[in-house]
């Protein structure tokens, strides 16, 4: 159970021992730099397909690695060097400015015991919050913000702009999917208006959603008009730039809620992967970075926590088709105004493997609730597990 | 003990013959037993079964069941289950080219499953087998060899209302089953629990009614149950196969899968549990205890036919309860083959109904684990409720919400709706415009209802499972009502 890892890596916890000294003078008042009704809100960025974070977050200084993957390694001259070991795939460069200003944390060796390979199962583990042999239905956010006080004024509690809803679904979570905002207030305004919730428990269900729909176009709106000047500075790259720029707009227009979830897909480079990943790298940093310049504008970036997730990394060898395959462990990124940026986690050795896979070194359950305890979330999020919340936020 | 069950099954025979009394079906009960059972339900449906009583009615269903397809089966049925070449000698043109087509196999499949539903003169048998593919899950994400994937649909169907211990015996041994939960690699020395896990789990007695000990022997006991490469055919190996003595839930012997089955039929949860989730399937969310213990107990008089418990549900009092009407909620199915074949439209293109099934929640064949849909009140959230409107809207050919301002009850322009023949490209042209290939002669299907049925009263009992949320407005006309009747939060329920 425990996250600690191996002590004779040298790239251990540093950050976290630094974070945990200073935590205690900060922890007074969690929401006094927050405006009024402007709650914290956490960003998901799902990287569909199993995003290779080898190359993302390459150990550029490994010999291992480019012993690896002679045809894909990020070479020392090219990588965006983080300390002497670690580096930034160049295509991720839009993100130094963030990583300079200490507000991304690089979350490395994320994983599970008895991982999975299989798209399906390893997100619904991911996203279920789910040891890898247990089915949970309900996510892993669902359960964690069961019991936690509403934003006031909130119609919803999650808005889910791409991929799946799995982490943000289970009871007394009123979360809103939708593929496009405009498209949804033009539907929602076709709608019977909604009656008030009564009958049987199904009929009930369908009015209290219709009345979230009605409520959330009400609002998406109004955040239309206010969020639109700067949600104009979110102008990323491809679907996710398009969903970044949405949820800056919600964001920034004072819509109450406290998740978005939006997803990057294609990750899934079995083949040809050195330009895919690099494009869809480019896409990812150029949205990102948009996103953050958007916040910072309106003033909302230090109410935001961006934090990306995908179902497992690749494997440490790369295929015969210059690509690699479904592996296991991986690294993430974090950021926000409030995030404390550095290193955390521990990378995974190259030349202990698992058949052929990273031993994951933290497990993911402790990126997550970190997440919670970001949201002040009750029990700061105890109910996904014994694990130690990482330090990602200054308190 | 025995005399105790004895007397309790005749006095709850004795009750239920005297609480349902062998009088003719209303207008509401019709529909209620026609909708729960099947697919929505034509006005001459329901008319049909109005001289019957209820037990008389639940007989016809099952006499009209059936155990095999009318739609003929996909044509590449009889091409070879295995790749031409070993997929890592193919080149990546031809791996590309030989996924796609495997693809276009796997949607074919669903489709032909979609028609069939649409088509079948049984909806009752379409009914049970996708009950039993929410139960016995296997998808094709994991399977990806459709052949197999067929062949596990005709063996749901052919035990559908058959023998329920046998079934389980039949899906230990089913091809696709065995790849979807890895009994392929279950070996002896190198154990698999997969299949052994769920079969206890989620097929036959629910958590908590065994040790993880029983797992670990049980799962021995399906050792070298797998398949044969060549033919797909289920194969038994024996030298991989653990025929050592085994532990199982506290007998001792040197049990093979059969036998492991059989034990676990001895355990009285097995009665219980599948009776619980098709009360849950077919009359409400929540059991009653004391009626799933009653027909439990029938059910294993019965020797555990299905057939047996599907006739106690479906003739209990609670079945039969006005306040069980409309307490369950469509599932993206229901909402879509009940909507054409209530309307009489023609499936023109299954594939993109299968599309529509899928961004509604529903990818049939395709669960999204193990454990099949969660269903019930997790269908609607506001992107499939906003979804399903448009498609009611689309299907009925004008019927649902109206688009935009205009309410013209004519059919869509033609040159919008006519269908590419192409799923993926009429989805894109439905979620631009929100017009599909598929709408019903709105016009043709109001002609010919009866007159009686074309008052607000009428159209609102064939379409809805209870009163419309909102009244329809006095002074509309039948077709404004019918709008009116779909747009309503009612006609999400079942």
């Amino acid at each position: 159970m425990s996250t600690t890892p191996n002590k004779s890596n040298r790239r251990e916890f540093l950050a976290q021992a630094a974070a945990i000294s200073l935590a205690p003078a900060l922890t007074a008042l969690p929401f006094a730099a927050e405006a009024a009704g402007r709650g914290r809100v956490l960003v998901l960025v799902e990287l569909a397909g199993g995003n290779d974070a080898l190359n993302m977050v390459p150990p550029y200084a490994d010999p291992s690695y480019a012993r690896l993957r002679p045809r894909l390694a990020v070479r020392r001259d090219q990588a965006l060097q983080l300390d002497q070991h670690m580096g930034l795939h160049p295509a991720l460069q839009p993100l130094m400015p963030v990583w300079q200003a200490g507000e991304m944390s690089v979350v490395l060796g994320l994983g599970y015991p008895r991982p999975n390979r299989s798209h399906f199962r390893s997100i619904d583990i991911w996203e279920t919050g789910s040891d890898s042999d247990r089915h949970l239905t309900t996510g892993w956010l669902a359960r964690a913000m069961e019991g936690a006080p509403r934003v006031k004024g909130s119609a919803a509690d999650a808005i889910v702009l791409g991929g799946g809803a799995r982490a943000v679904t289970g009871a007394g979570l009123r979360t809103v999917v939708m593929r496009d905002p405009n498209q949804f207030v033009r539907q929602a305004g076709r709608m019977q208006r909604p009656a008030t919730p009564g009958g049987n428990s199904a009929l009930s269900h369908i009015l209290t959603v219709q009345k979230e729909i009605e409520g959330t176009a009400k609002q998406l709106k109004k955040a239309e008009m206010r969020g639109r000047e700067a949600a104009a500075a979110a102008r990323g790259r491809g679907q996710i730039g398009r969903q970044l720029q949405q949820a800056a707009k919600i964001i920034a227009g004072g819509t109450p809620v406290s998740v978005i979830k939006v997803s990057h897909g294609g990750f899934d480079t079995h083949s040809n992967q050195d330009g895919r990943h690099r494009n869809l790298l480019t896409q990812l940093a150029a949205s990102l970075a948009g996103f953050r310049q958007a916040m910072v504008r309106s003033g909302d970036w230090d109410r935001v926590m961006v934090m990306t997730y995908s179902e497992f990394g690749r494997r440490a060898k790369q295929n015969g088709s210059g690509g690699t395959d479904h592996g296991t462990a991986a690294a993430h990124l974090a950021m926000g105004g409030r995030v404390r940026g550095g290193l955390v986690g521990g990378q995974p050795s190259l030349t202990d493997l698992d058949g052929g896979d990273l031993k994951h070194r933290v497990d993911y359950r402790s990126y997550y609730r970190a997440a919670a305890t970001w949201l002040d979330l009750p029990g700061g999020g105890a109910v996904l597990g014994n694990y130690r919340p990482l330090p990602l936020s200054k308190a | 003990m025995l005399i105790f069950q004895r007397a309790a099954a005749c006095l709850a025979l004795l009750g239920a013959l005297w609480a349902a009394p062998a009088a003719a079906l209303t207008y509401d009960e019709a529909r209620h037993l026609l909708n729960r059972t099947g697919f929505g339900a034509t006005n001459a449906e329901i008319e049909a079964m109005l001289p019957l009583s209820r037990r008389e009615a639940v007989e016809r269903l099952f006499e009209g069941r059936r155990s095999e397809p009318v739609s003929p089966a996909p044509e590449w049925l009889n091409s070879p289950i295995r790749p031409p070449k070993r997929m890592k000698m193919m080149s990546d043109a031809e791996r590309k080219k030989y996924r796609r087509a495997r693809r276009d196999m796997a949607t074919g499949l669903q489709a032909w499953w979609l028609a069939e539903m649409a088509a079948t003169p049984s909806p009752f048998t379409e009914r049970m087998t996708l009950f039993w593919h929410n139960h016995f899950t296997s998808s094709l994400r994991k399977v990806k060899v459709p052949h197999l994937m067929y062949g596990q649909n005709l063996t749901l169907r052919r035990y559908a209302f058959g023998n329920f211990r046998h079934f389980v015996q039949a899906m230990a041994q089913d091809p696709a089953m065995i790849w979807y939960l890895d009994n392929r690699t279950n070996r002896k020395g190198q154990p698999n629990e997969n299949f052994a896990r769920e079969l206890m789990e989620l097929f036959t007695l629910g958590e908590g009614q065994y040790s993880e000990k029983d797992i670990k022997e049980s799962a021995r006991a399906f050792t070298g149950w797998s398949l044969d490469r060549n033919t797909g055919k289920f194969r038994f190996y024996p030298r991989l196969h653990d025929d050592g003595p085994k532990t199982f839930m506290g007998q001792s012997g040197r049990f093979n899968g059969h036998e492991i089955i059989d034990i676990i039929f001895r355990h009285p949860e097995a009665s219980r549990y599948i009776v619980a989730k098709m009360w849950r399937g077919f009359v409400s969310e929540t059991p009653d205890k004391a009626e799933v213990e009653r027909i439990a107990a029938e059910f294993r008089e019965s020797k555990f036919s299905i057939r047996a418990a599907m006739t106690a549900i479906l003739t209990s009092n609670a079945f039969w309860d006005p306040k069980t009407r409309g307490a369950l909620v469509k599932s993206p199915v229901d909402l879509l083959v009940g909507t054409v074949r209530t309307f009489e439209a023609p499936m023109k293109n299954p594939r993109f109904l299968v599309r529509v099934s899928a961004r509604l929640g529903q990818n049939i064949m395709s669960p999204p684990n193990v454990k099949g849909w969660p269903g019930g009140k997790a269908w609607i959230t506001a992107d499939t409720m906003l979804m399903r409107q448009q498609v009611i809207a689309a299907l009925t050919g004008g019927g649902g919400a109206p688009q935009g301002k205009q309410q013209s009850m004519e059919p869509p322009k033609p040159t919008r709706t006519a269908g590419s023949g192409n799923a993926k490209r009429d989805m894109r042209v439905f979620q631009r415009t929100g017009r599909m290939p598929a709408g019903a002669n709105f016009k043709a299907w109001l002609a010919q209802l009866p007159a009686r049925n074309k008052t607000a009263g009428g159209l609102a009992a064939l379409l809805l499972p209870i009163d419309p949320v909102r009244p329809i407005p006095p002074g509309a006309d039948p077709a404004a009502a019918v709008r009116h009747l779909l747009n309503d939060p009612a006609y999400q329920l079942k």
